[in-house]
C-alpha cells in the first residue's frame, strides 16, 4: 500500500532545454507520483508552461532524462506515441478543433488513435460531457460556446482518451472571471477521482485547497518545493515570498 | 465615331462558339494545375532539400516569367528538339490546345501552390499542438485539422486565380487557338470594328467571372458555416 503511493510516474532528472541561446529550463529535477496532484506556478517565462510541454514532448528537452510512466522520452517515437496516449492535456487556448462540432471534437482521437468504432467512441463523448455537464452542447460548433464552456469541452476530449495523467497548461488564465470557477470545478473533481495531475495555474485557491505539493519556478528553475501549507504560510526563499507578495496583494 | 449595336448582336453569338474551348481550356488547366499545385506544396513542406528544392526553384520560374513568354516556349520551342517530337507527349504538344493546356496547368500549379501554402501557414499551431498532445500521427493531423482549415483560408485567394486563369485563356489565341478571343480577333480583321467587338467579348469574360465568383462564394460560405455564432 505504501508502495502503491510512491509510484513515481514522471521523473525529470537534470533537465535542460534551450530556446536558442535562452536557456527556458535550468537542470531540472521533480519526481510526480501516481495520484499525486502538483501546482506549478512563478512569473511568467519563468519555464513552467515549456516543463509541462517537455513531459509530453510538445517541447524537446535538450539535458538530461524524462521518463513518464516508464517510457523514457527521446526522439523515439514509439515512446513519443506512448506517452502521448497516456497523458492528456489542456490549452490556455482550448485549442478545440473549429470545423468539428463538441461530440466529433471528443470522437476524434479514439477513432483515429484507439480504433473504437462510430458508436462506442459517440457513446465515451457523451458520458464525458455528462462528466462537464454540457451534453446539450454536443452538437453545436465551438465558437457558439463561451470560453468556460470550450474548456470545458477541451477537458472531456483529453478524458477521452482515458489518460492516466492530465497535464494543465494555465486552463483559466483566458477565461472572463466568472467562469473560472466552472473550470475549475470540473479539475478539483478529477482530483478528487484521483487522477494524476500537473497544473500550471495561477489559482492560488484552487493550489491550497487541492494540490499535494506545490512548486515555485523563477527564471527556468525549480526554486522552492512543498505542500501548500508550508509554501504559502512558511516560504523559505525570497523570491518565493516575493512572488507570493505580489499575487496576494490583490 | 458611332458605336455599331448591330455589330454587337452580331459577333456576341459568333464568340460564344468559341466559349466550349474557352470553358474547356480554363477546366482542365484548373485541375492538373491544382493537381500539380498538391505535389508542389507537399514537395515544399516534407523538410527533405532534395523535394523542397526543386518545388521553389520551380515555382520561382513560372511565377517569376509572363505566362505568354511560356506559352510560346512551349508551342513554339519545344518542337525543334527531336527528343520532343519523338517523344510520347508529342501528340499532345503537336497540338496548340494541347501546348495552352499545358502551359496554363504549369502557370496556375505555381501560384496555386503558394495560395495553398499561405493556408496552411494560417492554421493556428495550437490546433496541431492539441492533436499531437491527442496522439494523432503527423500524417492524421494534416489529414484531419490542417486540410479542411487551410482549404476553408486559402477559398478566397484560389477563385481569385481561377478568375485569373479564366482570363489567361486569351492567350491562346496567340497560337491559333480559335477561343472566344480567337474568334474576336478574326471578326476584327473582317470588320475594323475593335471597339464593339471587344467590349462584347469583355462583357462575357465579366459575366463568367460573376459566375466563377457565385461558385465560389458558395463553397467559402458552406467551408465556413462552422464559424457562425449562431444556429
Amino acid at each position: 500500500m505504501a508502495q502503491d503511493e510512491k509510484q513515481p510516474v514522471i521523473v525529470l532528472q537534470n533537465v535542460d532545454k534551450h530556446f536558442g541561446s535562452f536557456q527556458a529550463l535550468k537542470n531540472i529535477n521533480l519526481v510526480v507520483n501516481k495520484g499525486e496532484r502538483l501546482v506549478v506556478c512563478g512569473p511568467s517565462g519563468s519555464g513552467k508552461s515549456t516543463m509541462i510541454r517537455c513531459i509530453n514532448r510538445l517541447e524537446e528537452h535538450d539535458g538530461g532524462k524524462i521518463i513518464v510512466n516508464g517510457h523514457e522520452l527521446t526522439g523515439n517515437t514509439k515512446d513519443i506515441d506512448a506517452v502521448r496516449r497516456e497523458v492528456g492535456m489542456v490549452f490556455q487556448s482550448f485549442n478545440l478543433f473549429p470545423h468539428l462540432t463538441v461530440v466529433k471534437n471528443l470522437m476524434l482521437a479514439p477513432r483515429l488513435v484507439r480504433n473504437t468504432s462510430k458508436a462506442e467512441a459517440h457513446d465515451i463523448a457523451m458520458a464525458l460531457l455528462e462528466r462537464v455537464k454540457i451534453p446539450e452542447q454536443a452538437n453545436k460548433y465551438p465558437v457558439q460556446l463561451s470560453g468556460g464552456q470550450q474548456q470545458r469541452v477541451a477537458i472531456a476530449r483529453a478524458l477521452c482518451m482515458n489518460p492516466e495523467i492530465m497535464l494543465f497548461d494555465e486552463p483559466t488564465s483566458a477565461l472572463d472571471p466568472e467562469m473560472i470557477s466552472e473550470v475549475l470545478d470540473v479539475m478539483v473533481d478529477l482530483a478528487k477521482e484521483g487522477m494524476t495531475m500537473i497544473c500550471v495555474t495561477h489559482e492560488m485557491g484552487f493550489a491550497r485547497s487541492v494540490a499535494d505539493k506545490i512548486v515555485f519556478m523563477d527564471a527556468g528553475e525549480i526554486v522552492e518545493t512543498g505542500p501548500p501549507a508550508t509554501f504559502f504560510d512558511n516560504p523559505k526563499s525570497e523570491r518565493t515570498k516575493k512572488f507570493l507578495s505580489q499575487i496576494i496583494q490583490h | 465615331m458611332s458605336f455599331d449595336f448591330s455589330l454587337v448582336i452580331d459577333s456576341i453569338p459568333k464568340m460564344l462558339m468559341g466559349l466550349g474551348l474557352t470553358l474547356q481550356l480554363m477546366a482542365l488547366s484548373a485541375v492538373l494545375g491544382t493537381v500539380l499545385a498538391v505535389v508542389l506544396l507537399l514537395m515544399r513542406i516534407s523538410r527533405r532539400w532534395y523535394l523542397v528544392w526543386p518545388s521553389v526553384t520551380y515555382i520561382y520560374i513560372f511565377r517569376g516569367t509572363p505566362i505568354l513568354v511560356q506559352i510560346f516556349i512551349i508551342y513554339y520551342g519545344l518542337p525543334q528538339f527531336e527528343a520532343v517530337r519523338d517523344s510520347i507527349f508529342w501528340p499532345i504538344l503537336r497540338e496548340p490546345f494541347g501546348c495552352a493546356v499545358l502551359a496554363l496547368s504549369l502557370n496556375t500549379g505555381a501560384y496555386v501552390s503558394e495560395i495553398l501554402r499561405g493556408g496552411i501557414l494560417g492554421v493556428d499551431k495550437g490546433l496541431g499542438e492539441a492533436a499531437a498532445a491527442l496522439g494523432l500521427s503527423v500524417r492524421q493531423r494534416f489529414i484531419h485539422i490542417t486540410t479542411p482549415i487551410a482549404i476553408r483560408l486559402a477559398t478566397p485567394a484560389y477563385s481569385n486565380d481561377i478568375v485569373s486563369l479564366m482570363k489567361s485563356t486569351a492567350l491562346a489565341s496567340t497560337i491559333t487557338l480559335l477561343d472566344m478571343m480567337g474568334i474576336a480577333r478574326t471578326i476584327v480583321a473582317e470588320t475594323f470594328a475593335p471597339y464593339e467587338v471587344f467590349l462584347s467579348l469583355a462583357v462575357i469574360y465579366m459575366v463568367m467571372t460573376f459566375f466563377i465568383q457565385k461558385a465560389f462564394g458558395r463553397f467559402e460560405r458552406h467551408m465556413s458555416r462552422y464559424l457562425k455564432r449562431e444556429n
